[in-house]
């Protein structure tokens, strides 16, 4: 099994699906050099200018093509560059791409892949570091995965360039580097969490980098004889409840940690199907971590200050387990 | 100057379409208005005939066609059933997209049509995609994207036409000029010389032509259509027509001076125009009322039929939204 970063993880699997299906193509800004974090290096010598295609900065132009390619036979992946810069593509995102099947009856399928690196990433400031799954989870027609290591970026960005559906594909820019064993022959199913830690204690739910997060503070807890169980959830939607439920009716309590921020975040949604579906079952209150509803600053002391921690999340484990009922 | 002595089926055939057009956007009206059975807004094309019918003449069954909110025309003229397109307006099973899209997203991608827009100008990018895509699996197709003089001032206007030009694609752009965004005079809301100055600006071809003149929108349509099928950059139409009604069918358009509608069907009006230049060629009278007769007959038929049809199963309501996560397994 290969070693690979969580890029090239990512450059394989468009390798990978391109080489198989003459109909997936790329397209975005700066994508023949190779893309802005190198992740599309390579792949304009062996497919062409025509399969990996450069675009002007016109993001709206970007996401809409895209859209009418996928109508027609099609599969683009889209590259927005920044998630930030994908702001400039809403409508084409959300009035258009995701109602398109519906509004006209389910004449039409947009079998896309919007690929939008977010995240906090060093002193990138306000307009380069945000984490806005939550939103595209609000909205119906629309498949939304945060990979937050090698092995997924791979698996689910092969599932998501054969998915029918629009799938926006939200990598985390800080961990490009990381690295890990990818099994290429390893699928992902939509909707499926991975237990990244097995444990009796807590439930931590996570995605994206900070599940990596969930899994070193999990490994702090376990010094402290706390057994945490964490759960990557992977996709937000469709999101599997089950796998939650299921922790949290062994353990009896629930800590959610994001890096977006808290304020009608995703985290919420998880915290109010738990409590409905299984409040009665909790042994302590939930713990919910994510961003102050502030911005993110270019000083590395203020960037700081919004970051959800490893250390934050043993805490809020902690809190839970002293408050036990 | 045109004339239609030299393609006399042509002319008859643009008439025709005009008539069914007119008739169909009549009904619905009335549909709306007397028998209140069009519950949202409909958005008349009421004198802008003469686009959809000549720009369709020449287009083929394969080709592909995005439009407006105001595209009852284009997409009749396309070849989609007028009594699914009823149907739709109805909100009614059996319409175009399952009575799901109503007036403003009417699509029929079995004749090509890749919908109206509800969104003024968004139709352009997708447009610009469309063609991208012909020319990646290398098929013959064209596209056709109309759109208002309203959509040149939004942004997709420049990033659209840009992206078409970059990528040489096989497209049209078409502004069907009615005067009107929404209830504002286009006029005074655009700087410069308007939709074909932008384009040139691009090193787009231009060309002008007579929105109210069905023969020579379809003879110049005929020559754009024979360049890009040979491979040839895309290109800008301004066709300048008048839109007869207001904004939506309710809109009483009291911001306008309250002769000019009337002033400009004396003048304009395209089924008027066409019905005299094909008397001059020899139609005669009893022909040209039957092409009327027929029309409305087919409409009045369509409407009532569209009316005696049930509307769609509650169970679609959750129906066609996505394969992963559909709302049919993850509803709550």
């Amino acid at each position: 099994m290969p070693k690979l970063s969580y890029r090239d993880a990512s450059l394989a699997a468009v390798q990978h699906s391109m080489r198989e299906d003459q109909t997936v193509w790329c397209v975005g800004e700066d994508l023949g050099r190779g893309g802005v974090f190198g992740q599309y290096k390579g792949l304009r010598e062996e497919f062409g200018e025509e399969r990996i295609s450069d675009a002007p900065i016109s993001e709206a132009a970007i996401m809409g093509a895209a859209f009418g390619a996928a109508m027609i036979g099609t599969r683009p992946i889209v590259e927005m560059r920044f998630s930030d810069f994908a702001l400039c593509a809403t409508d084409e995102l959300v009035n258009q791409i995701a109602k398109a099947r519906f509004m006209f009856g389910g004449q039409s399928r947009a079998p896309m892949v919007i690929r939008k690196p977010m995240g906090l990433w060093r002193s990138s400031a306000a307009q380069h570091s945000q984490s806005l799954e939550s939103w595209y989870a609000h909205i119906p027609g629309l498949v939304v995965v945060c990979p937050g290591t090698p092995q997924d970026n791979y698996s689910m960005l092969m599932a998501a360039i054969a998915c029918d559906d629009p799938v926006v594909y939200l990598e985390h820019k800080g961990i490009w580097d990381i690295e890990g064993e990818v099994d290429f022959s390893k699928k992902y199913e939509f909707g499926k969490a991975k237990i990244r830690r097995e444990g009796s204690d807590v439930t931590i739910v996570s995605w994206s980098n900070t599940a990596n997060l969930a899994v070193e503070a999990a490994e702090a807890l376990s010094g402290q004889g706390v057994n945490a169980e964490v759960i990557d959830l992977r996709s937000l939607w469709p999101w599997d409840k089950e796998a939650v439920l299921q922790s949290v009716a062994k353990t009896g309590h629930l800590v959610v940690a994001h890096e977006s921020v808290a304020v009608g975040g995703f985290g919420a949604e998880i915290v109010a199907t738990v409590a409905e579906k299984a409040g009665h079952t909790l042994k302590g209150p939930v713990r919910r971590l994510g961003a102050p509803r502030s911005l993110v600053s270019y000083a590395p002391n203020l960037e700081d200050m919004l970051r959800v921690t490893s250390e934050m999340i043993v805490t809020a484990a902690q809190e839970t387990l002293e408050k036990a009922n | 100057m045109t004339s239609a002595g030299h393609n006399f089926e042509r002319g008859r055939l643009l008439l025709e379409m005009m008539e069914r057009i007119r008739a169909f956007e009549e009904q619905a009206c009335l549909a709306a208005e007397r028998d209140k059975l069009v519950l949202g807004a409909i958005h008349p094309s009421i004198g802008q005939e003469a686009v959809a019918a000549g720009i369709m003449h020449n287009l083929l069954k394969d080709d592909i066609l995005l439009s407006t909110h105001r595209g009852h025309g284009h997409t009749l003229a396309k070849g989609a059933s007028s009594l699914a397109m009823m149907r739709e307006l109805l909100g009614r099973e059996g319409g175009c997209c399952g009575g799901k899209g109503g007036s403003m997203h009417i699509a029929d991608f079995d004749v090509g049509m890749l919908g109206a827009n509800g969104v003024v100008g968004a139709n352009i990018t997708i447009a610009a995609g469309a063609a991208h895509a012909i020319k990646l699996l290398g098929d013959n197709r064209i596209v056709v994207d109309i759109f208002g003089d309203g959509a040149i001032n939004r942004g997709p206007f420049l990033e659209g036409m840009n992206w078409a030009v970059v990528f040489k694609l096989p497209i049209l752009f078409i502004c069907e000029d009615n005067q009107y965004s929404a209830t504002t005079r286009t006029s005074s809301m655009t700087a410069g010389d308007g939709a074909a100055a932008r384009a040139v600006s691009l090193g787009m071809q231009s060309t002008t032509v007579d929105g109210n003149d069905v023969e020579a929108i379809a003879d110049t349509m005929a020559d754009i259509a024979a360049r890009l099928r040979a491979g040839g950059p895309p290109e800008l139409l301004h066709a300048k027509t008048y839109r007869r009604t207001g904004h939506t069918s309710f809109d009483p358009a009291t911001y306008r001076p309250a002769n000019e509608a009337t002033e400009e069907e004396k003048k304009n009006d395209p089924i008027k125009r066409q019905r005299a230049i094909l008397l001059a060629a020899g139609m005669s009278e009893a022909e040209i009322q039957s092409l009327h007769e027929n029309a409305q007959k087919e409409m009045i038929d369509v409407l009532k039929k569209a009316t005696d049809t049930p509307f769609p199963a509650n169970e679609t309501a959750f129906q066609d939204v996505q394969d992963i996560g559909s709302p049919m397994v993850e509803a709550y």
